[in-house]
C-alpha cells in the first residue's frame, strides 16, 4: 500500500483557481520532485500537506488512514490537524530558524514541549527526557556535519548551514513524509551543493521525501519519480527519465529549454 | 552654600513627585498599552476602527491641551470639578496629580499601543509557519517563540518613549502639580533666584541616563545572540 495517498486535492484564493485537482502516490523511502515555473501551484500544494493551508476539496491519506478530507469536518479541528500534521515534517526555503535559540535548542524545543504534553510524570523524568533528545539532537547535527555548532545561534551560521539545522530540526520529531519547500533557493551554488547532500544522505537512510525545487540537476540524479506541475494541475509525472529525456507535454518540453 | 542645599532639598521633594508621576505612567500605560495594542488588531473592524481613531486623536493633539481638558473640562461642562471629587477627599494636590496621571497614561498607552503594534507585526510570518509544522500550540509558539522576539524589536522605540516621559513630566506643572520644575519656579517667584530653574537641568540629565543606561543594557543582553 502507498505511504501517501493525494486525491483531487483542491485550493482556490479567492478567485484564483491555484490547484485544480492534483492526486499523486507514493510509497515509503522514495523521493518525489516537484518542479514547474512559479505560480504553477507547487508550494501551494506543499502547505497544503502540511495544513498550512486547508484545501477546498480531495483528501490525503497517509497508510490508508485519512489525515484529510475536505468532506470530513471531524479531520478539521484544530486538535485533529495538530495530530495529524505530525506525519509531515517541513523544512522552508527561508530557514525559519528561531534567533533566540542555539542551535540545539533549536532542534529540542518543539519535541520537548512535545514531551511535556505527552508524558504523564514529565517533571518526574524530566532529566532522562531532556537527555534523552539532546542526545536524539546530537546524532542528527553529526549525520549533517554540525556537531561543533551546537551552541552557535542561527545568526552566527552561514545560510547553507542554517538550512542544515532546519533539516535536523524537522527530523527531530520523526516525521513520515519530510517536505522541502524550494530548500535552495536562497543559497549560493556552493551552499546548495551542501544542502542537497544532506538531502542525498537522506535518501540513502530511507527517508521518504517531497522536494518542491528549481534545482533540475538534483531532481534529475535524487528523485524517484518526478512531478511537473503547471497551471494547478500535474501536468506531467514520472521517473526522472522519463521526464527529463523524453518529455511529452509541450509545456514541460518548453519548461526543461529555459 | 546654604541656599544651594535648601533650594536642593526644595527641588528633591519635587523631585519626588517628578519620579511618581513617571514611575506610575509606566506601571499602568504599558499594559493599558498592550490592550490597546491587542484592540486595534482585532479582527472585529468596529472595534478596532474606534481604537485606531482614538489613538490617532491621542497622537495627534498636544498633551498639553489634553491634561486641560482631564483636569479642567469636569468643572467647566459638567460643574463637577476634580477637586470636589468625593474619592480625593478634598485633597486637592492629589486630585490634581491624579488627573494629570490619567491624562499621562491615557496619552502614553497610546504610545505604547503603536510600538507594541509594531513590534508584533515585524515578527516575520515564516516564525509562526515553522511553529505550527512543529506542531506547536498557540500559547506555545507566542511564549516560547514569539514573545522574546517583540520584547527585542521594542526595546529601542520604548526607551525613547520613555527618556521622553521623563521630560514630559514637567508639563505636569501646568495643572498645579508640584513637581521638580514648578518647584523651581516657585523659588524664582518668591526669593529672586533664577539658577535653580537651570539646576532642575542635572536632575532630568542624571534621571534620563539612567534610563537610557537601564535600556542600553537590556538591548544588549538581547541582542547578543541576534543580528
Amino acid at each position: 500500500m502507498a505511504l501517501l495517498e493525494v486525491d483531487t486535492l483542491t485550493k482556490s484564493f479567492g478567485d484564483t483557481r491555484v490547484l485544480k485537482g492534483i492526486s499523486f502516490d507514493m510509497e515509503s523511502g522514495e523521493v518525489l520532485s516537484i518542479i514547474g515555473s512559479s505560480g504553477s501551484g507547487k508550494t501551494t500544494l506543499l502547505r497544503c500537506l502540511n495544513f498550512l493551508e486547508t484545501a477546498d476539496g480531495g483528501s490525503i491519506k497517509v497508510d490508508g488512514q485519512a489525515v484529510f478530507d475536505a468532506a470530513d469536518p471531524s479531520l478539521l479541528s484544530p486538535k485533529a490537524i495538530r495530530h495529524n500534521r505530525t506525519h509531515f515534517g517541513l523544512v522552508f526555503q527561508s530557514f525559519n530558524l528561531f534567533p533566540q535559540y542555539n542551535v540545539l535548542q533549536n532542534l529540542t524545543l518543539a519535541a520537548m514541549m512535545k514531551a511535556k504534553e505527552d508524558t504523564p510524570d514529565f517533571s518526574k523524568r524530566k532529566k532522562e527526557i531532556t537527555e534523552e533528545l539532546n542526545n536524539r539532537a546530537l546524532d542528527l547535527l553529526k549525520r549533517i556535519g554540525l556537531s561543533e555548532k551546537k551552541s552557535n545561534y542561527p545568526c552566527e551560521l552561514s545560510g547553507g548551514q542554517q538550512q542544515r539545522v532546519a533539516i535536523a530540526r524537522a527530523l527531530m520529531l520523526t516525521p513520515r513524509i519530510l517536505c522541502f519547500d524550494e530548500p535552495t533557493s536562497a543559497l549560493d551554488p556552493e551552499l546548495t551543493k551542501e544542502v542537497l547532500r544532506v538531502i542525498k544522505d537522506l535518501k540513502a537512510a530511507g527517508n521518504t521525501m517531497i522536494v518542491v525545487t528549481h534545482e533540475m540537476e538534483f531532481a534529475r540524479n535524487a528523485s524517484d519519480k518526478v512531478i511537473f506541475m503547471a497551471k494547478g494541475i500535474i501536468e506531467e509525472s514520472g521517473t526522472p527519465e522519463e521526464l527529463f529525456t523524453s518529455p511529452k507535454s509541450p509545456l514541460l518540453k518548453s519548461f526543461l529549454k529555459q | 552654600m546654604e541656599t544651594f542645599l535648601s533650594v536642593t532639598g526644595k527641588l528633591a521633594q519635587g523631585f519626588g513627585t517628578t519620579l511618581a508621576l513617571f514611575f506610575l505612567t509606566l506601571l499602568f500605560a504599558i499594559p493599558l498599552g498592550l490592550l490597546f495594542a491587542c484592540i486595534s488588531r482585532m479582527r472585529f473592524k468596529p472595534l478596532r476602527f474606534l481604537m485606531r481613531a482614538f489613538i490617532y486623536i491621542i497622537r495627534g493633539t498636544p498633551l498639553l491641551l489634553q491634561l486641560m481638558i482631564v483636569v479642567y473640562l469636569p468643572g467647566i461642562a459638567f460643574d463637577h470639578p476634580l477637586t470636589k471629587w468625593e474619592i480625593f477627599h478634598g485633597d486637592v494636590a492629589l486630585s490634581y496629580f491624579c488627573g494629570a496621571l490619567f491624562a499621562f497614561v491615557i496619552n502614553y498607552a497610546c504610545y505604547f499601543a503603536e510600538i507594541f503594534r509594531g513590534g508584533i507585526e515585524n515578527i516575520p510570518k515564516g516564525q509562526y509557519e515553522a511553529c505550527e509544522v512543529l506542531g506547536m500550540s498557540r500559547s506555545q509558539t507566542f511564549f516560547k517563540v514569539i514573545l522574546l522576539q517583540v520584547i527585542r524589536n521594542i526595546v529601542a522605540p520604548m526607551s525613547n518613549e520613555v527618556v521622553t516621559l521623563v521630560k514630559d513630566t514637567a508639563l505636569a506643572r501646568t495643572v498645579s502639580v508640584v513637581e521638580i520644575y514648578f518647584a523651581a519656579s516657585e523659588i524664582l517667584r518668591l526669593q529672586f533666584i533664577i539658577w535653580p530653574l537651570f539646576y532642575t537641568g542635572a536632575f532630568y540629565l542624571g534621571f534620563s541616563a539612567l534610563v537610557t543606561l537601564l535600556f542600553g543594557m537590556l538591548e544588549k543582553r538581547l541582542s547578543r545572540y541576534w543580528r
